[in-house]
């Protein structure tokens, strides 16, 4: 990007400099430490000049915002055109409790939906099973039948509105196609996202209901039938914020977010579909973490090692195929306990990071979610923080302002490289799934984390309120969320009066042909679409699915220690 | 407990998140402390814990949840416990642990809680203590 002549002259004032200016003052007020790491490890120079980018090219690695290699972003115009989404995670207690939560925020200026299940959902089983007493609505919503979807989305226009839901597999999918068919609303109308990543769901939450490769065979049918009837939903989102929140370095979030695309597009691909029947419709999910100008490099290499995957390595040919679109969430795990009300502090410098990384959609996180749930009030908090970077601080007026940075366009290329590093790593060991099978990632992020942790420890990544300004007696200055017991009780009767009212034989019936879907290696989501219409329990519809193909088992490296 | 014999933790997760950055991080710290650690699984029913504990006559029982399931499995675990004569082996527990809820499972008997932003060498140190006054009870 610069003539040899001027970097000459760079590099004679770069020397001329460090002879005279630096070195004094190195001598008499030397540097706070010997070296300077990001978050992740990287090594960060004390300044950054057109040196570090000499072998750059504009236009093949920069380039312009919604050109190929994509790196400032997928948007043309950026957010002068439209702001992120902004969606905030809900769901807790009940359908009925959410479904005023979710109103509430529609109200509040929010701008998508963000729907999360709680884990008797998650795990298929119904709100009754005995295994689930105290979980129901605790982490989310329950969703026992159809009914608890018609619920959860009464008085909200699913035309107006784009959903995502976090959870993988058929059922809850099925109960919000069926919603849209039952309100006589064409279901190629809806938009929104399905999480459904199995493959990163298998080693972050541990899903166990099925095996590796059921979950995953189970999931792209979803996609499958998605792409072929419900053109603008986003079916599956690739998970790189679980992986982060395990402890991962910055480098391995992308490569096995990507490593899991990867894997998803092969078996489309197998299946007999074109690359871009299915790749415009791939969606990403990172996260925001502490590492200011990491997590916006993260962003920026993530766009472009996958619109480089898409077009290379797979051929596509539609644009569309080539986007990493994303959705951010800022770090769970990055929350203390501890002074809580800081929180809100590091939620807005994450949330800041992902929009100048030019996120397409935004959560943040609650400042109380160190203790449970989020409160309304600290949900407002998380929603105003995300209206003040949008509106206030006019960091949307200019697409990707970061990039021609030497640090930041240096940065990205080293975390683009090592994540290139990693996935041909995970190519070599056979693709994701055998590398997951072998332990492989799970033992390197595990690695990841004890180092994290050490160097909070040591003091070497500080953390306010945990490793330095402690404060000895805290008194919590938040009013907690408390999710009342008795509303476990109500779930369980309304999963009854569905059971009494519902038409058994349909339900049978049903079931009785998704077997048979299973058995022949169908496509399942026309025979679960038939299952939640007939009002079956998603309990019901998993054990139906056991019977043919059996349960999970926890994977033996989920224990590295 | 016998001095020739290192300390026996059993960690597990009841209820049904997936959780397990936090059991893994406080495993190795214990294995790295020199302790034995026995790994009981995740989604394990008070019952298992109870047996499992039992069967690997464990000095403590950690329990990591990030979920409600928590204030349904420990007085589960007591009582199996108390069924089995082994009311004596404490349980600390990890995860996500509303204020309100701290207080609840300290009066039923849970030995400490470490949240969010826990120090690894507390958890040990603790870990060691309950262990050594367990020893020290049953000597007496």
């Amino acid at each position: 990007m610069f003539k040899e002549r001027d970097l000459e002259e760079i590099r004679a004032t770069r020397e001329e400099w460090e002879r005279t200016v630096l070195k004094t003052v190195m001598e008499r007020w030397p540097e706070r430490r010997e070296e300077f790491r990001t978050m992740s490890g990287i090594p960060v120079k004390r300044v950054y000049t057109p040196e570090d980018i000499a072998g750059k090219d504009y236009v093949r690695d920069i380039s312009f915002p919604g050109w190929p290699p994509f790196t400032r972003g997928v948007q043309p115009t950026g957010y002068r055109g439209s702001l992120w989404t902004r969606r905030l995670i809900t769901g807790f207690a009940t359908p009925e409790e959410t479904n005023k939560r979710l109103k509430f925020l529609i109200q509040e200026g929010q701008t998508g939906l963000n729907i999360i299940f709680d884990n008797p959902t998650t795990n298929c089983f119904d709100s009754d099973n005995p295994i689930c007493e105290g979980e129901v609505g605790r982490d989310g919503v329950p969703i026992d039948t159809l009914r608890d979807m018609e619920v959860v989305m009464d008085g909200i226009d699913m035309r107006s509105v784009s959903t995502s839901l976090i959870i993988a597999g058929p059922f809850v999918m099925c109960c919000y196609i069926a919603l849209a068919e039952k309100r006589g609303m064409p279901i190629k109308e809806l938009r929104g996202t399905l999480q459904n990543d199995m493959i990163s769901l298998f080693y972050t939450v541990n899903s166990i209901a099925f095996s590796l490769p059921d979950a995953f065979r189970f999931s792209t049918d979803v996609i499958e039938f998605c792409r072929r009837h419900i053109p603008r939903w986003n079916p599956i989102s690739f998970i790189g914020y679980q992986i982060r929140e395990m402890g991962c370095t910055a480098a391995q979030e992308i490569a096995f977010t990507l490593a899991s695309a990867i894997t998803y597009a092969r078996e489309l691909i197998r299946r007999g579909m074109q690359v871009d029947e299915f790749m415009p419709r791939f969606s990403f999910f990172f996260n925001a973490h502490n590492d200011f100008f990491e997590e916006i490099c993260k962003y920026r290499a993530a766009r472009r090692l996958w619109a480089r995957i898409a077009r290379e390595e797979f051929g596509a040919k539609d644009p569309m195929s080539w986007l990493c679109r994303f959705h951010v969430q800022t770090a769970g795990s990055s929350l203390t306990a501890q002074q809580p009300m800081n929180n809100v502090i590091r939620t807005t410098l994450q949330a800041l990071a992902a929009v100048l990384g030019g996120t397409n959609s935004l959560h943040t996180n609650s400042m109380d979610e160190c203790y449970a749930l989020p409160s309304e009030a600290a949900a407002r908090t998380a929603l105003r923080t995300q209206q003040i970077i949008a509106y206030e601080s006019g960091v949307t007026n200019t697409v990707d302002p970061l990039a021609g940075s030497y640090f930041v366009e240096s940065l990205t290329d080293k975390l683009e490289e090592e994540a290139r590093a990693i996935l041909d790593k995970v190519d070599e060991m056979g693709g994701m799934i055998a590398a997951l099978q072998a332990g492989w990632p799970q033992r390197e992020i595990m690695r990841a984390a004890h180092e994290y942790h050490r160097k909070i420890k040591e003091g070497e990544l500080a953390i306010i309120g945990v490793n330095m300004f402690e404060e000895s007696e805290e008194e919590l200055p938040l009013e907690i969320l408390r999710i009342d017991p008795s509303h476990e009780e109500h779930q369980i009767r309304m999963l009854r009066e569905v059971k009494a009212r519902r038409d058994n034989n349909a339900v049978r019936r049903s079931l009785d042909n998704l077997k048979r879907a299973i058995e022949r290696g169908e496509n399942i989501m026309p025979a679960c679409l038939e299952v939640v219409k007939s009002y079956a329990t998603i309990e019901e519809m998993m054990s139906t699915m056991q019977e043919v193909v059996g349960r999970g088992e926890e994977s033996k490296h989920a224990f590295v220690c | 407990m016998s001095e020739s014999r290192p300390i026996r933790v059993l960690l597990a997760k009841p209820g049904l998140d997936g959780h397990n950055r936090g059991i893994n991080l406080v495993g190795k710290a214990l294995r790295d402390a020199g302790m034995e650690v026995l790994y009981g699984g995740m989604r394990v029913t008070p019952e298992q814990v109870v047996e499992m504990a039992l069967q690997e006559d464990v000095d403590v029982i950690g329990l990591s949840v990030f979920s409600g399931g928590l204030m349904t499995a420990v007085p589960k675990i007591f009582k199996a416990l108390q069924e089995s004569e082994a009311r004596d082996i404490p349980v600390i527990v990890g995860g996500i642990v509303p204020p309100m809820d701290e207080r609840e499972l300290l009066q039923m008997g849970i030995a400490r809680i470490f949240g969010p932003g826990s120090d690894l060498d507390d958890i040990v140190e603790c870990v060691r203590e309950l262990a050594r006054g367990r020893a020290k009870r049953e000597t007496a």
